[in-house]
């Protein structure tokens, strides 16, 4: 499948999360607290996205596929987008720009702490994420996108914060999300530096 | 698809209560006709409520469509998402059901809920129940003083405390096969608080039975206390000497405390209280 397709199909199922609930929204199809539903659901869909993000390196060096690595910018870029869309839904639907109350809420609860610190750090990595910065930051441009392991970790201890008593999902996020962070130590890349050295010595 | 939703259907259209009230009792006659003739299983479901007075405590905000309080709800026992104890809770097997009482009283017993419907005149009462979540609905209950049920006991002089039970069986509640809280779900009050003309035994709310996942068949409402206080599916009352332990306050102590009074000034620590 060309990569072009590829791409268009990734893009077309990375919005389709956000119309069904913008249709379920407008068809008030939310239950009895739309702005909650709305909110977790944004919440989730962010935190499906890093995971997946994350999982594209691994996938390629499993599958020895290529295209996992060329839809990672776009798939970063939607869990972004997601982050946008739940942040918006607490600032406006949840708050409506009371922003003393928000502010209040941001240093009092540890949750909301976390939550705020996650979307901060994915700020720099969504503004960064053209050519342009990429050639211009150089070496530091990695350095800086590792900031993509950090957030989802601060996004699944503002779920767990969040939860009341029933942890399971935040659990299957963290153990995901470790697993993908693992996969990136040292012992378990050995396939990957073996070959860099092979290629480097022939 | 667009479906079409009926619009213009006005509070004209809907069934006044005195009529729809007759139908029911002329449907239960039928059934319990039918139970007579050999097919027991025609009077399950058949709670009679009697008639409805409204009770002497209400309020005329504005009310929680019956859709919004029988879809959304915390109610663990059938799972932990808001939808799961209105798609989950059909397992519950509400009749026959009794009530056993005990502890610190004179008359400790076992109570069926036909005779505690006899016993007591149902009212209507009109409150609000908050969440400790941070939301609210305005239901009307049918019930009656938790009071007038407690005195038919005769708690004696140690009886500082009342705990109540909610029933364990997993095969019922699907939801207790995790311990997601410490089974059976746990509640309390102080005497007063039990005796308070506000504290109301709920077993229907809009003038029907509780649906199982509102907490059928009988439930407490304490309307200035935090949802979770407010057990549901009651099978077990206690009269105590000493302040029984709550299954939310035995979850996270500084979260969910024995008294958990609603109080706009005072956070839940992870959330805002203030609205």
């Amino acid at each position: 499948m060309p990569i072009a397709l590829t791409k268009s199909l990734l893009f077309a199922l990375g919005l389709l999360p956000a119309v069904l609930l913008g249709w379920q929204f407008y068809r008030d199809d939310l239950g009895a607290n739309p702005i909650e539903a709305v909110t977790h659901s944004t919440g989730e869909w962010t935190l499906r996205w890093l995971l997946i993000t994350l999982a594209m390196t691994p996938l390629k060096r499993l599958s020895g596929w290529y295209w996992p690595v060329r839809v990672r910018r776009m798939l970063g870029l939607f869990a972004f987008f997601y982050a946008c869309l739940h942040l918006m839904t607490y600032l406006w639907l949840d708050q409506f720009f009371d922003w003393s109350e928000i502010w209040l809420d941001i240093i009092d609860r540890p949750f909301i702490t976390v939550g705020m610190l996650a979307f901060v750090l994915l700020l720099p990595l969504a503004l960064s994420s053209n050519r342009y910065s990429i050639k211009k930051l150089g070496r530091n441009w990695k350095r800086l996108h590792r900031l993509a392991y950090v957030a989802p970790v601060l996004g699944v201890l503002h779920f767990w914060w969040l939860v009341k008593a029933d942890v399971l999902e935040p659990a299957i996020y963290a153990l995901l999300l470790a697993a993908l962070l693992l996969m990136r130590l040292p012992p378990y890349r050995r396939d990957e530096k073996a070959k860099a050295a092979r290629q480097g010595a022939g | 698809m667009l479906i079409k939703q009926a619009q213009d259907l006005t509070e004209a259209d809907v069934t006044p209560h005195s009529v729809y009230r007759a139908r029911r009792r002329f449907m239960q006659a039928g059934l319990a006709a039918g139970a007579a003739l050999g097919w027991p299983w025609l009077a399950r479901g058949a709670i009679d409520l009697g008639d409805i007075t409204p009770g002497p405590y209400t309020s005329d905000e504005k009310k929680t469509p019956y859709k919004d309080v029988t879809t959304y709800n915390n109610f663990y026992e059938f799972g932990t998402s808001k939808d799961d104890p209105a798609v989950r809770s059909g397992s519950l097997v509400t009749d026959p059901w009794s009530v056993s009482v005990g502890g610190e009283c004179d008359r400790p017993g076992s109570v069926g809920l036909e005779d505690i419907l006899k016993a007591h005149a149902m009212q209507e009462r009109i409150y609000r129940l908050r969440c400790v979540e941070g939301w609210s609905m305005v239901i009307p209950w049918v019930g009656f003083p938790l009071a007038d049920f407690i005195k038919r006991f005769q708690p004696n002089s140690r009886a500082k405390y009342v705990e109540f039970e909610t029933l364990y069986d997993k095969t019922q509640m699907p939801g207790q096969r995790r311990r997601v809280l410490d089974w059976p779900y746990r509640e309390g009050l102080r005497m007063d608080e039990a005796l308070h003309p506000l504290t109301l035994l709920a077993v229907g709310l809009y003038g029907e039975p509780l649906p199982n996942q509102n907490g059928a068949p009988i439930r407490l409402v304490v309307p200035w206390k935090y949802g979770f206080k407010s057990i549901k599916s009651i099978v077990k009352v206690r009269f105590r000497e000493t302040q029984p332990v709550s299954s939310w306050q035995q979850a996270a102590p500084s979260e969910y405390g024995f008294y958990s009074n609603v109080n706009p000034n005072v956070d839940h620590p992870r959330w805002s209280q203030r609205r």
